[in-house]
């Protein structure tokens, strides 16, 4: 068995827990910095991202109903996963031309940052929650609930260590999301589906989408269904396209950009802050 | 009016159910595109009894649902009104005087709906009942068990006292297809009922699963496409509970365009009996004016 021939993996979605692939049934080839090809990944559609909105909207309640401390756990195990396939991810980053020093690095920093956002699950009510004082016989506070749904556009540098920076705040304030992969470097995000689903997270929460972000940022950001939108990419048309279909159902929109997705300063509870709702309650007592 | 040579109900037309499910998936992979959609849609739409069959119902539920039903949405006043609002008896007085001066119809369960175990004589007088308050349409159950155990004359009989008891209100007979265990049960109570006087055939009441599906509506569609043959009259078709997605309701539509042809496509001889398809419908018929994809919290729940 010595001309032995490679199989090469096929890269698909991820939607509601399952690994379609795109309804279109197309694909894009996929090439490493010098430009080889490496493999070919799903060319999504508008109706994959109508289908991964249902699959958030159905698994919404569900996440945003558990314990803040259960999310923690489950972030945690998502962590723990992706530590023992570290030598996956940084092989596939190698792959994308990435050094093998930089792409160890993106691997554990990701892992940490992971680690970070699992924390704060149930930290951030104390931190962004309140005691009002009020004139009247009243007990009064606000606290933070999930927007519901977010949006995230991925950008293409750092491919994994990006997604999960913006998807881990998102995940920690009890949304659920729907995320459009980097176009030029889609599978390390696509590969984490797999960590995802290998871990606790109910299907549903996390959707994965691979494909032109031109055909998909429209849909996804004018979805009536959709609440809040993380753009990370520093693209003036895409920018604009979201700020203009956010307006429609007056969604969060929060544009996120990075010179170096390794600097600590994305780890912060200031970027769970964006996709938060403040639910203030009066609530009667004797005085 | 009423056939005078009654069939010989004994006897079973063989159904193959493969063949069925075959002819059902072929269907399902019809593709309706831009301006045939949006028609199809807005004909669904206007296909809907609007239905609320709870134990907790109030008067006030039932006049919003009547709202719903004369303006579906109100950003689009151009919509079609719904067929009609169906509602249990007690509260087809409260539904009839909100549709006052509309072209919607009140149909009313009947029978001891929906488990139909109940004495001849209370299901008279429950449809009776329903008929003095206003109802326009009677949906009523069969007998189940009495079918399963092959008394069929007992079935027939029922129907046609209460289509008796209807006077001019129309009555659409449910089968309960979920519980009739075959295809060869389903196509021989649509004969029964059919012949007894059903003005309509109604699959399901909504409370027993599997509801309507679309194998069994394929059946029912061709007893009353051989009813029609045999008869000249015209039966009409009621699928009912769970359809909720606005994709299986233009399936539905397909499935009566191919067996029965265009003078089915009407409200008058084909409904829905559903709530839920009502807003689906809505966000598709949205998404195709506006291109933008909706979200059910924009839509009034009634």
């Amino acid at each position: 068995m010595t001309d032995r021939i490679e199989v090469l993996k096929t890269y698909k979605t991820y939607i509601g827990g399952k690994f379609p692939r795109s309804e279109s049934e197309r694909t894009y080839p996929v090439s490493d910095s010098k430009g080889n090809l490496i493999a070919n990944a799903c060319r999504c559609t508008r109706k994959d991202v109508r289908e991964a909105v249902v699959a958030a909207r159905a698994s919404f309640d569900g996440w945003q109903g558990r314990s803040a401390y259960n999310r923690g756990q489950i972030i945690y195990r998502i962590a723990e996963i992706l530590e023992g396939r570290k030598s996956q991810f940084t092989e596939e980053l190698e792959r994308t031309g990435t050094k093998t020093k930089n792409a160890v690095t993106e691997v554990e920093s990701a892992i940490d940052r992971l680690i970070y956002y699992s924390g704060w699950t149930d930290k951030i009510s104390q931190v962004f929650g309140t005691i009002n004082p009020v004139a009247s016989s009243h007990f009064n506070f606000s606290v933070p609930e999930p927007s519901g749904i977010v949006g995230i556009i991925a950008p293409d540098d750092s491919p994994l260590l990006s997604t999960i920076s913006l998807l881990a705040p998102v995940l920690c304030g009890g949304n659920t999301c729907v995320i459009i992969a980097s176009e030029k470097n889609p599978l390390p995000a696509v590969s984490f589906s797999e960590v995802l689903h290998a871990s606790d997270v109910p299907g549903g929460v996390v959707n994965i989408l691979s494909g032109y972000r031109n055909e998909l940022v429209d849909s996804l950001t004018s979805h009536m269904d959709v609440n809040g939108i993380l753009n990370a990419v520093n693209d003036e048309n895409i920018v604009k396209l979201t700020e203009e279909n956010g307006s429609i159902n007056i969604k969060r929109v929060y544009h996120y950009t990075a010179e170096n997705w390794l600097d600590e300063i994305h780890e912060s509870p200031y970027i769970i802050h964006p996709f938060l709702e403040i639910k203030t309650t009066w609530h009667p007592v004797s005085s | 009016m009423s056939v005078q040579i009654q069939p010989d109900f004994s006897y079973t037309i063989p159904i193959d159910t493969v063949g069925v499910e075959e002819r059902v998936s072929r269907l399902n992979k019809r593709s309706i595109k831009k301006e045939s959609k949006l028609l199809a849609l807005k004909l669904a739409l206007s296909m809907i009894d609007h239905t609320t069959l709870e134990g907790k119902d109030s008067e006030g539920k039932i006049i919003q649902l009547c709202n719903k039903a004369r303006i579906p949405y109100a950003p689009l006043p151009d919509l079609p009104p719904l067929a009609a609002v169906c509602v249990y008896p007690t509260m087809v007085a409260t539904a009839k005087k909100a549709l006052l001066g509309t072209s919607i119809k009140t149909a009313s369960v009947a029978t001891a709906f929906p488990s139909g175990m109940a004495h001849l004589s209370i299901k008279l007088a429950d449809t009776k009942f329903a008929v003095e308050q206003g109802a326009d349409e009677i949906d009523m159950v069969i007998s189940r068990g009495e079918f399963l155990k092959g008394n069929y004359n007992f079935i027939y009989d029922e129907i046609a006292a209460v289509k008796e008891a209807c006077g001019r209100a129309h009555l659409k007979v449910i089968l309960e297809t979920g519980e009739l265990e075959t295809l060869e049960n389903v196509r021989k109570a649509s004969d029964i009922a059919m012949h007894a006087g059903a003005d309509f055939i109604k699959t399901s009441t909504g409370k027993v699963s599997p509801a309507a599906t679309q194998p069994v509506t394929l059946v029912m569609l061709e007893a009353i496409r051989d009813f029609y043959n045999e008869t000249g009259q015209m039966v009409g078709m009621k699928p009912a509970g769970g359809i909720r997605k606005a994709k299986e309701a233009l399936q539905y539509l397909v499935l009566v365009k191919e067996t029965l042809g265009d003078a089915w496509l009407t409200p008058d001889y084909f409904r829905f009996g559903a709530s839920s398809l009502t807003n689906d419908l809505l966000m598709q018929i949205v998404k195709q004016l506006t291109g933008v994809y909706q979200g059910i919290h924009y839509f009034s729940n009634d």
